[in-house]
């Protein structure tokens, strides 16, 4: 492929790069060595993209055209959702978090780094806890996805550890809490009577700003408890 | 930050080693290997990558096994990071590999970040993160080492224009296991030390390791020669979570009525490859192990490095770990 079809290639693939034109951003210049490429400079460009868009939500709509192939994989797929099963159109780049919140309207499951340095997006893929908004929808077709949608009883008793989170007055703010709240059950499930730090170390990939640590960590010993006795 | 969807590409998800390389040969600069994507997604979300194609490695079948062979064992490239943390056989006899899994980020990114994965991510410098034209990323400057630039995280050792440190936990545990890493193309099969794996900036500055575009590392092999040494592992960060390392160090000694027979020791994150103190471990080699011993070995761990403006703070540090390891 010659430079100037990776040139037209990136400005219809990527929305970032249109953004880029009409914005007062710095566009980073190519240096003057050798190895300097056109392609380089795209790149450059399109790096720079980030630091434009700021905290926007494309929705579906507004997704960059994406290649079509009969090698790649299918788009319309049937995802495993808190025992249900959802048909639903997944673009091959898009990310677990982005499906549940934007296509699926379970919001309950939260975004907040999109990088992998929160936990706001926990979710339990086969029972293990991954971070939603890191996971790419399609590598998880045959899996068994649990939200936080999905603790709940049918007869809408929260889950133990839902419930003892309330009592230990858990979460300040809430945002981080069904973040939380997965990690603990998910360490409860494997681990039905945890020490305290090993509850800790269960619950360390989840960030919590207003810092209700102990709270939480209260509330994990306590759905252990609770989990003992019924 | 930025809350958007990922730039397109396709996704191919083969389920052989065969067409993975088939893949990769086909896409070229072009083609994308997924593991985990700790680090892979982050690159493609701030459009600092975006490949055409990308080869989902997560389904190749025999990639996830640790397996005993002739003289060690033999763990997948795809094993994950928990499932090594956990491994019955590798907490038994090589519990320093498991221990600096145990130390890798998070629970959530332990269970999905994968050994290959941890070994043959990208440098973690911000300037370079933040897609900037320094020159591990094809330009001619270096932003991490301007005289107002913010470096408390960067290299004390081996400097050659780039100063960022090496990334990964278990590289360092690796290099002191002595580990073989196993690589495979479309035309055969390769074996390199782990030593030699990691790339320095004086080779080639945009590369981490020596792997190449149509290559795929499948496996990671411990041979028997430190079983059930004397293992150390450290890792000095900022919080206990998720940070990478601000200096870390691993070390296997094998010792003899309190006289050490041999040691491999090595540092994490004071140099762009895992650095190993070959000196050291002669210095201390035959010697008795103990209190002077170790503060030897501290200071002539140390005696090269060469601090940038905000990283001073790493040579005492570095000083210490090495003491730590070698007194046991
Ligand atoms: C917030 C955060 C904190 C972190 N903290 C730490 C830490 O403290 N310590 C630490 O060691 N790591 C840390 N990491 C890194 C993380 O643990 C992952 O190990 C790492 O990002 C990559 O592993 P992965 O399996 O996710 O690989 P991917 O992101 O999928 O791949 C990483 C790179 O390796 C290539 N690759 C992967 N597998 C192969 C293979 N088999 N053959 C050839 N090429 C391959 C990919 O093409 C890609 O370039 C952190 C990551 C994040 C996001
Ligand atoms: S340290 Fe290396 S990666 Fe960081 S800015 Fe300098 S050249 Fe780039
Ligand atoms: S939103 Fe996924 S870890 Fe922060
Ligand atoms: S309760 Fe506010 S972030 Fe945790």
């Amino acid at each position: 492929m010659s430079d100037t079809d990776t040139f037209e290639a990136a400005q219809t693939t990527s929305a970032s790069a249109h953004a880029v034109s009409d914005s007062d951003t710095v566009v980073i210049r190519p240096e003057t060595t050798p190895e300097w490429s056109r392609r380089n400079f795209i790149k450059g460009v399109i790096a720079s993209g980030v630091t434009v868009s700021g905290a926007v939500y494309f929705g579906p709509a507004l997704a960059p055209p994406q290649p079509l192939s009969a090698q790649g994989v299918p788009r319309l797929i049937t995802l495993n959702v808190n025992g249900q099963t959802r048909r639903v159109d997944v673009l091959p780049g898009e990310t677990l978090a982005m499906t549940l919140r934007y296509k699926l309207g379970l919001t309950g499951t939260k975004l907040g780094c999109d990088r992998g340095e929160c936990g706001a997006c926990t979710v339990l893929i086969s029972g293990t806890t991954h971070y939603s908004c890191s996971t790419l929808t399609q590598r998880v077709r045959d899996r068994k996805i649990t939200t936080v949608e999905g603790l709940e009883s049918p007869d809408g008793n929260l889950h133990p550890v839902q419930q003892a989170f309330v009592d230990e007055l858990g979460p300040q703010c809430g945002f981080c809490t069904p973040g939380q709240v997965m990690s603990a059950v998910a360490l409860l499930e494997a681990n039905p009577k945890p020490t305290r730090a090993e509850a800790r170390v269960a619950m360390s990939g989840n960030l919590c700003r207003c810092g209700a640590y102990d709270h939480y960590l209260n509330g994990v010993m306590r759905a252990a408890g609770e989990s003992q006795n019924g | 930050m930025m809350k958007d969807m990922i730039p397109g590409f396709e996704l191919f998800q083969p389920t052989e080693v065969e067409s993975a390389l088939e893949l990769l040969d086909r896409f070229g600069e072009d083609g994308w290997a997924l593991a985990g994507g700790y680090d892979s997604l982050d690159w493609f979300k701030n459009r600092g990558k975006h490949p055409e194609a990308v080869i989902d490695l997560q389904g190749l079948a025999g990639l996830n096994r640790i397996v005993e062979i002739p003289n060690g064992i033999e763990i997948g490239a795809l094993t994950t990071l928990t499932e090594i943390e956990h491994s019955q056989i590798i907490r038994e006899h090589f519990g320093l590999l498991a221990e600096a899994a145990s130390k890798v980020a998070s629970p959530q990114i332990r269970n999905a970040g994968t050994l290959g994965g941890n070994l043959c991510q990208d440098a973690r410098c911000w300037y370079y993160r933040y897609g900037v034209s320094c020159y591990r990323a094809g330009g001619n400057t270096c932003y991490a080492s301007a005289p107002d630039a913010l470096n408390r995280e960067h290299a004390l050792f081996g400097v050659n224009r780039c100063v960022a440190v090496t990334p990964s936990d278990t590289a360092v545990a690796l290099v002191a296991l002595d580990a073989e890493m196993v690589i495979r193309n479309s035309g055969g099969e390769r074996i390199i030390n782990a030593e030699h794996f990691f790339m320095e900036p004086s080779s080639d500055i945009t590369r981490m390791t020596v792997l190449e575009p149509s290559d795929l590392l499948t496996a990671i092999r411990i041979p028997n020669t430190w079983i059930d040494a004397d293992f150390y592992f450290e890792k000095v960060t900022d919080r206990n979570s998720w940070d990478f390392a601000l200096v870390s160090i691993a070390s296997a000694i094998k010792s003899n009525a309190g006289q050490i027979d041999d040691a491999r020791i090595v540092c994490g994150a004071v140099q762009c490859i895992p650095r190993r103190l070959e000196n050291v471990e002669a210095m201390i080699r035959g010697r008795v192990q103990n209190e002077n011993t170790a503060a030897e070995a501290g200071i002539l761990a140390v005696q090269e490095a060469e601090p940038l403006n905000y990283n001073h703070f790493k040579i005492p540090l570095m000083e210490n770990l090495v003491k730590r390891a070698v007194r046991g």
